[in-house]
């Protein structure tokens, strides 16, 4: 348990490594701007999915509303950058902190839900949030919001995909992870073992929100322009998608997810009629066959067969 | 006053339309524990049959309605036997992604084959109004048609559910399955004919919005099966009467807080009412509380 | 002066008298068995003693380090109050390894904020290598050390159970509440599993009060043992006295 073990040094050495020659790269434009675009959406994918993933595969809370937390990072940094002439770190610092609050504000009322329940407040919460935005003028309402400025560069990007994947990973071994875990195993088995289960459940929702404002800001500070519509219950379906196709509970899986699917939705933009279709074809074949996901083992209680939830598990 | 009544015609309406849907979303999720997110899809083909069977064979309206509501039927056994049935001992949160990805796979097949663009229905009913007690609100001859099918068809749910062989494992089946599998009722049987019924009543549903709005698309289905969820959340998911409660409330609220001038956050009020009711009552109006013994 | 004191508790579930009117005291560090016919009550029991239902009548009041009564119970605060518990039907954290579901039981031990688990900071590694020590200390009791890696849900009835009971100790507990710790164990697992709690008791300077079937278990460690019969407490005493009352034997055989 040391700081600068061997592992430890190694895996920073490769963090640095790729993110100096991918700048290289992209510097002497042997990447150009159409995969610079695709390599930031599957950054921010990266960032979406691990948050989602501490919420959803670890704690075992069921949310259908990740994008949600999204838009608020997206708008609060478009704001901050557009309107209020913020420099960017502003912009990302207020996002995360907006998502944040909003992050507190669904888990606390949503703590008594569970399970399918829970998934549809969420749901529920997440229309809420678009349809104001739909409604509100200082923000562009509908048409959406303009003129962001472009902060998200491949330094950005890179440094805040790797303090999400760097800092959720460290939460997820520390005990108060341990006990987000706990809770999506057995929440009156953590209980009775001393985890204030309301706490961790808020604390969950409101760090996987901060980290998803994160990836809002990157967002809106790249494409200039932020829309409602384009957070809405599809958003938080596909951020759903990677984590389960990664593998729920699994940090490694989420970004390979992230990756794998972005990839694969770039090759289908070459069938736009079709394209859905073969999505829906894939999605139904991934959940056929590898229902855990690519890196999953064995699945949380909640996500288990279904009907063993309220089974009587007393055993005389 | 009369506002009201007018109001008062149309929220029972647009009720009607949800309760038919939720009815079905519940019942699958009262059998296999799955939120079918397909079920508006369903209705959105409905929807298309009817508007099939009424412009291009010039069928009548009860006819169309009831040539949709089996092959809707049809089409509800077939997802369940195709999508469903090889994720049915796998994960809730897989099942959850099957239902979507089936969800995707209607929407987008069905723009593939009729393209996006809007579709007028035929008018199939008499273009009629009767004023209601001589004042200005005004009952049109389809809603008359849109209440009186769905509560027909409701009577025959309640009949079909609570007297016939069918109902009873139906409703064994969710009360407790293993029990139920251990007393001999085929499972298999069982949830075909709770996606037959849930669909054919989607397709009613279907039938009965196109010729009631005249339009129709093939992303039609999104927002309604959407809100008919959330109408059999409110009401309870699960438990049958709290699907036709939740309809009707949710459409009955909908419909005055549009009147009322927050026509913008209509759907924003049905979904904050959802959140209220489930932190009211987690198990929604009707809903049984199972806590799980330790 | 008991440790715990129990008033006229009752907890009914719809028409169920679970537990009706209990009175006891229980003293420190010792033993206790709690006995009686299938249904009885005495899951229920324990429980109302961990919070996880409250009383429909009567409390329960501890006197651990300071007076708590039932009226301030919640299931998350027992821990912190000195009171941890196993359950009857296994509640193993499945997915997670033997050594983590310990930890986990260590829980209210850890001193560190929510900054050092994100960033580690020295508290964070100050407290979890001390708690993986110790950790490492409760396993090699259990004789579980080296399977600390494993899943939980991969090892045998017996072992799971003995996790649970190393789990619970380690939130370092003054009371500790275990519902049929041998169920599902061989006699020889048995034999070894009451030895071991004998010696956890002194070790550890516990009262350990414990739902059992196995009678020999009961017998040969328990000092004092309450009888429970359809939610009512029909004798206590030692266990001769308790074996040779007529109430017992009547509602053991008449419950059989
Ligand atoms: N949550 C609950 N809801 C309804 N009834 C319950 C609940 N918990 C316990 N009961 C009932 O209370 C009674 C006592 O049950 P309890 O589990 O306490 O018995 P027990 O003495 O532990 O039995 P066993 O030896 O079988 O474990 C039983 O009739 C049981 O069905
Ligand atoms: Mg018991």
């Amino acid at each position: 348990m040391k700081l600068f073990n061997k592992k430890n040094t190694l895996s920073m050495l490769a963090v640095l490594g790729v993110y100096a020659i991918a700048g290289l790269l992209i510097n002497t434009g042997f990447i150009d701007s159409y995969i610079f675009l695709n390599i930031v959406l599957i950054g921010i994918n990266i960032i979406l999915a691990v948050s989602l993933n501490l919420i959803t595969g670890f704690t075992g809370q069921f949310s259908l509303g990740h994008a949600a937390f999204m838009s608020i990072g997206a708008y609060a940094a478009g704001i901050l950058t557009a309107k209020l002439d913020q420099p960017f770190w502003v912009g990302i610092a207020g996002a995360a902190l907006f998502a944040a609050f909003a992050g507190i504000v669904i888990g606390i009322p949503t703590l008594r839900l569970k399970g399918d329940y829970l998934a549809i407040a969420t749901l529920g919460f997440a229309e809420i949030v678009k349809i104001i935005g739909l409604n509100t003028e200082y923000i562009g309402g509908a048409t959406g919001l303009n003129d962001i400025p472009r902060y998200t560069t491949w330094t950005w990007l890179y440094f805040c995909v790797a303090a999400t994947v760097l800092l959720i990973s460290n939460f997820i071994k520390s005990y108060k992870g341990r006990a987000c875990i706990a809770i999506g195993e057995d929440e009156i088995a953590a209980e009775a073992m001393g985890v204030n289960t309301t706490y961790y459940k808020v604390l969950a929702f409101t760090l996987g929100a901060f980290f998803a404002g994160i990836a809002g800001a990157l967002y809106a500070n790249y494409f200039y322009f932020l829309k409602p519509d384009s957070f809405g219950f599809m958003k938080s379906i596909d951020i759903l998608v990677i984590v389960v196709f990664g593998g729920m509970g699994s940090i490694k899986g989420s970004i390979i997810g992230a990756i794998l699917l972005s990839v694969i939705s770039l090759f289908l933009q070459g069938i736009p009629e079709l394209r859905m279709v073969v999505y829906s074809l894939i999605l139904f074949l991934i959940m056929v066959y590898r229902p855990q996901g690519i890196m999953g083992k064995s699945s949380l209680k909640f996500f288990r067969k279904r009907g063993v939830l309220y089974a009587n598990h007393q055993g005389k | 006053m009369e506002q009201l009544t007018q109001q008062f015609v149309n929220g029972v309406s647009l009720g009607s339309i949800y309760a038919l849907i939720a009815l079905g979303y519940t019942m699958v999720y009262g059998i296999i524990k799955l939120i079918n997110f397909a079920h508006g899809d369903i209705y959105m083909i409905g929807a298309y049959i009817g508007f099939a069977l009424t412009s291009f064979l010039h069928v009548g309206f009860f006819p169309a309605l009831i040539i949709s509501m089996l092959l809707c039927a049809l089409l509800g056994v077939l997802i369940e036997k195709v999508a469903y049935k090889p994720v049915r001992n796998s994960t809730r949160i897989a099942a959850l992604i099957t239902a979507i990805s089936v969800s995707l796979f209607l929407e987008y097949g069905m723009m593939y084959f009729v393209k996006a663009e809007t579709r007028t229905f035929p008018e199939l009913l008499p273009n009629k109004q009767i004023s209601i007690l001589n004042t200005s609100a005004v009952l049109d001859i389809k809603n008359i048609y849109i209440i009186f099918v769905t509560i027909s068809l409701m009577l025959v749910l309640q009949y079909t559910i609570y007297k016939t062989k069918v109902g009873k494992s139906m409703r064994a089946v969710s009360l407790d399955r293993d029990a139920a599998q251990l007393m001999g009722i085929d499972m298999n049987k069982t949830i075909s004919y709770t996606f037959a019924i849930g669909s054919a009543l989607a397709g009613a549903a279907g039938v009965l919005v196109g010729t009631y709005y005249n339009s129709i698309n093939p992303l039609m289905g999104v927002v309604p099966g959407l809100k008919a969820f959330v109408a059999a959340v409110i009401g309870g998911i699960g438990v049958i009467p709290g699907a036709v409660l939740g309809g009707f409330f949710l459409g009955m609220t909908e419909t005055m807080v549009s009147a009322f001038g927050g026509s913008l956050y209509k759907d924003a009020v049905a979904f904050a009412i959802l959140i209220l009711v489930l932190l009211a009552k987690p198990n929604g109006l009707l809903g049984r509380n199972i806590k799980e013994k330790v | 002066m008991p440790i715990i004191k129990v008033n006229n508790l009752s907890k009914s579930f719809g028409g169920v008298k679970a537990v009706s009117n209990i009175n006891m005291t229980i003293d420190g560090g010792e033993i206790i068995g709690v006995i009686g016919p299938n249904g009885a009550g005495k899951t229920t029991f324990f429980n109302l003693l961990t919070g996880i239902y409250s009383p429909s009548s009567g409390e329960v009041v501890y006197n651990l380090d300071k007076e708590i009564s039932s009226k301030s119970f919640k299931p998350y605060k027992m821990t912190g109050y000195g009171v941890a518990r196993t359950f009857q039907n296994i509640r193993l954290f499945k997915n997670m390894s033997i050594l983590d579901n310990v930890l986990l039981g260590y829980h209210n031990n850890m001193r560190y904020g929510l900054l050092s688990s994100l960033f580690r900071l020295p508290s964070f590694y100050k407290n979890e290598s001390k708690a993986y020590e110790e950790v490492l200390k409760l396993l090699e009791i259990f004789n579980l050390l080296d399977k600390k890696d494993e899943l939980a849900s991969s090892l045998p009835y017996g072992e799971q159970r003995k996790v649970e009971i190393a789990r619970a100790l380690a939130a370092k507990p003054k009371l500790l509440l275990l519902d049929e710790p041998a169920a599902g164990m061989n006699p020889n697992e048995t034999k070894e599993l009451t030895a071991l709690i004998n010696w956890i008791k002194d070790e550890f300077k516990l009262t350990i009060i414990l739902i059992e079937h196995d009678m020999s278990l009961v017998m040969g460690i328990c000092s004092k043992v309450f009888v429970f019969d359809y939610g009512t407490l029909i004798a206590s005493g030692t266990p001769n006295e308790v074996q040779n009352n007529e109430q017992v034997i009547k509602a053991y055989l008449g419950g059989e």
